[in-house]
């Protein structure tokens, strides 16, 4: 056999390790591409706003009612209902006060006949009902009424029940399931339909290690991920993490294992892009409905509920959001960690049973 | 260099009895092959004559349904993680990956050896200094063509196999990458390569096996093989008025014509004196008043062996 030449090559530290080698070569071509930064980072985030804008808590509404220009009799009405800060009042004529409760814009049409106040409301709608009261109010405080017992508001607005503070748990869910699906899924078939898996299965290169910088990347950058929704989460909207870090953790690391042995099996076999988006497509679909994103699972029929359970996603939104919210620790959360444990088991075996490497 | 086994090295490679099908199409049908240690072999074949599939399996990318392999003297079943380390593989097709640059991409290979060259020297020898920090979807073909070969032989390879190494490259780029190739054959490694290009058999390899449906058809030295037509030149031309004809006889009977075909374009003559040949011709020609439409004259090439052997040739095979 021929002597090698380059004694000085030989022994080899960490940085030149083709483990590390792999790992970085992953992290350089996920921060190369802008579009793959925005989905992990700008795509939660930019829905956390939009649904913190649409679901914040608001101050109470203005009721608008409206007072029918009859005589003088009116503006003095107008000018008692005015002076309750939460009511908008417009005087109009018969006709456009009759026309804007029909459409809406007022919940209240005021008339005077001599001495009688008259109401006009849909006594379904419950701020026309709301605006009943509190007209009145204003109309005999006006007219002379005293309160006879002095009283005093405060208001209240508890942290961990705004729907706010539920979605959150579940875009952190969502996040870890597209990082580990997208990332290894997209990632491994665009290798194997681009030969560079077979370009690499030719070197020495142990397949273990192409797998583990896969697994370990998305870790790490999973760390990153959910430190930034969380930290954006906790400063802007004041969503509590009542949970330890340690268990909140475990729960992150668990779910990116379960969904990236779940992106691995879906990439195992094939050799298109267009097939591997259709199979990851139609993993994540049912568990975005299904899985307790935006809306509690527990809105789907009593029958499916064992199915909805046994979903990667649920378990993971379910543990996320006892974590968070409720501050329930890991041994209280078998039933969710179990779930997610057997999917990581299972989809790791078969996927590195029936794996493709060329 | 140890002396001792210079006796009786095992050969680079051995074939024996190699078989392989696909669902409809026996892409290697018992090929035999031997290539010794500091060789340039190439596999010449058109298109789909099953040379890709050959070598595959002699990379251990692709197993055969029956046939013995022997690299360096190891087997794939016993000793892969050993071959791994000494064989230097181009794939035909690979798209390294295009956002890593030139010297990530390098540094990602030799990660994978115990042993090789240094980052820098292969980055020199495969002339792509000046693209070191470009990304590898910036390059060109020719490029990227010599960053696969930079990355096959970081390793520093006993045995580099090479397939299709300059389809569709430009010719400049062509001849640079037959530098590249030259100079790795002179540091007395072994290669072996595939191509359906007989130019590029010509210029780098020692032997080349002629590949077709699955089999070796013709195997020597290119000289060997040239030599085997009996006839050193091609004469090839055209009667202006396509509907009178000459036959096969009367060329045959010209002096130094060893061959005669008919092609598309007109006729073709295999010859072994040139200076007689062409003069005898013309002299035909002339006493039968027919008139050329065109006479083009080349040295005998592996493709004209190729059309010798089957007929067909090699380009469009």
């Amino acid at each position: 056999m021929r002597e090698r030449q380059n004694p000085s090559n030989a022994p080899r530290g960490l940085f030149s390790s083709s483990l590390w080698q792999l790992i970085t070569v992953r992290f350089k071509e996920y921060t190369r591409e802008p579009e793959a930064l925005f989905w992990s980072f700008g795509f939660p985030i930019l829905l956390a706003i939009g649904l913190g804008i649409a679901f914040r808590s608001k101050p109470a509404d203005i009721v608008h009612v409206a007072v029918v220009r009859t005589d003088s009799s009116a503006s003095s009405l107008a000018a008692a209902i005015r002076r309750d800060p939460g009511l908008a009042v417009e005087e109009l004529s018969a006709d456009s006060a009759a026309a804007a409760l029909r459409t809406g814009r007022v919940a209240l049409v005021v008339s005077a006949s001599g001495s009688q106040v008259r109401y006009q409301y849909d006594d379904t709608r419950p701020d026309a009902r709301t605006a009943r009261l509190m007209v009145n109010d204003a109309v005999q405080n006006g007219a002379g009424r005293s309160d006879i017992r002095p009283v005093a508001d405060s208001h209240v607005s508890e942290r961990g029940s705004r729907y706010i503070d539920f979605v959150i748990p579940g875009l952190l869910g969502m996040t870890i399931m597209g990082g580990g699906i997208w990332g290894l899924g997209y990632s491994i078939v665009d290798q194997r339909r681009k030969n560079l898996l077979k370009r690499l299965v030719a070197t020495p290169m142990p397949r273990s290690q192409y797998l583990a910088s896969y697994v370990i990347s998305r870790l790490v950058m999973l760390a990153v991920e959910a430190g930034v929704l969380l930290g954006f989460a906790v400063f802007l909207f004041g969503v509590p993490m009542r949970g330890s870090f340690l268990s909140m953790a475990v729960i992150i690391v668990v779910s990116a294992l379960a969904f990236g042995g779940l992106g691995l099996l879906i990439a195992s076999r094939s050799k298109t892009i267009e097939g591997v988006s259709g199979m990851m497509n139609l993993a994540m679909l049912p568990m975005w409905v299904l899985s307790g994103v935006f809306f509690s699972s527990e809105n789907f029929p009593h029958v499916i509920q064992p199915f909805i359970k046994a979903l990667p996603l649920t378990a993971a939104n379910d543990a996320l959001r006892a974590n968070m919210l409720r501050g329930v620790e890991l041994s209280a959360l078998w039933p969710q960690m179990g779930v997610l444990a057997a999917w990581m088991i299972i989809c790791f075996t078969i996927a590195l049973r029936i794996f493709r490497w060329r | 260099m140890p002396t001792t086994a210079a006796a009786a090295p095992p050969p680079a490679l051995l074939v024996r009895n190699l078989h392989k099908q696909y669902e409809d199409v026996q892409a290697v049908n018992g090929l035999d092959l031997v290539v010794s240690p500091g060789e340039c072999f190439g596999l010449l074949g058109p298109n789909g004559a099953g040379k890709t599939t050959t070598i595959e399996i002699c990379e251990g990318l692709l197993a055969a349904d029956s046939g013995d392999v022997e690299i360096l003297g190891l087997r794939w079943d016993r000793d892969e993680r050993r071959l791994r380390e000494r064989l230097g593989i181009q794939l035909q097709e690979t798209q390294l990956a295009e956002k890593l640059t030139v010297e990530e991409t390098v540094r990602l290979f030799r990660s994978f050896y115990a042993n090789g060259r240094t980052i820098d020297e292969v980055i020199t020898l495969v002339q792509l200094d000046e693209k070191r920090a470009a990304r590898v979807g910036k390059l060109s073909g020719g490029q990227k063509q010599r960053l696969a070969l930079a990355c096959a032989i970081v390793g520093d390879p006993d045995l580099l196999f090479l397939d299709e190494p300059t389809t569709g490259l430009d010719p400049q780029s062509r001849r640079q990458l037959w530098d590249l190739i030259t100079d790795f054959k002179a540091l007395g490694r072994t290669i072996i390569l595939t191509t359906h290009y007989m130019d590029e058999a010509e210029m780098l390899c020692d032997r080349v096996a002629i590949v077709d449906h699955g089999k070796v058809i013709a195997l020597g030295t290119p000289q060997e093989l040239i030599g085997s037509l009996g006839a050193e030149h091609v004469v090839e031309f055209a009667l202006a008025d396509p509907t009178q004809t000459l036959d096969d006889a009367t060329l045959s009977a010209i002096d130094g014509v060893q061959a005669v075909r008919r092609v598309a374009s007109g006729y073709e003559l295999q010859v072994s004196a040139l200076h007689r040949a062409v003069p005898a011709l013309l002299a035909v020609l002339t006493q039968r008043q027919l008139e050329l439409a065109q006479l083009t004259t080349h040295s005998a090439t592996l493709e004209d062996v190729f059309v010798s052997l089957t007929g067909r040739q090699l380009r469009n095979a």
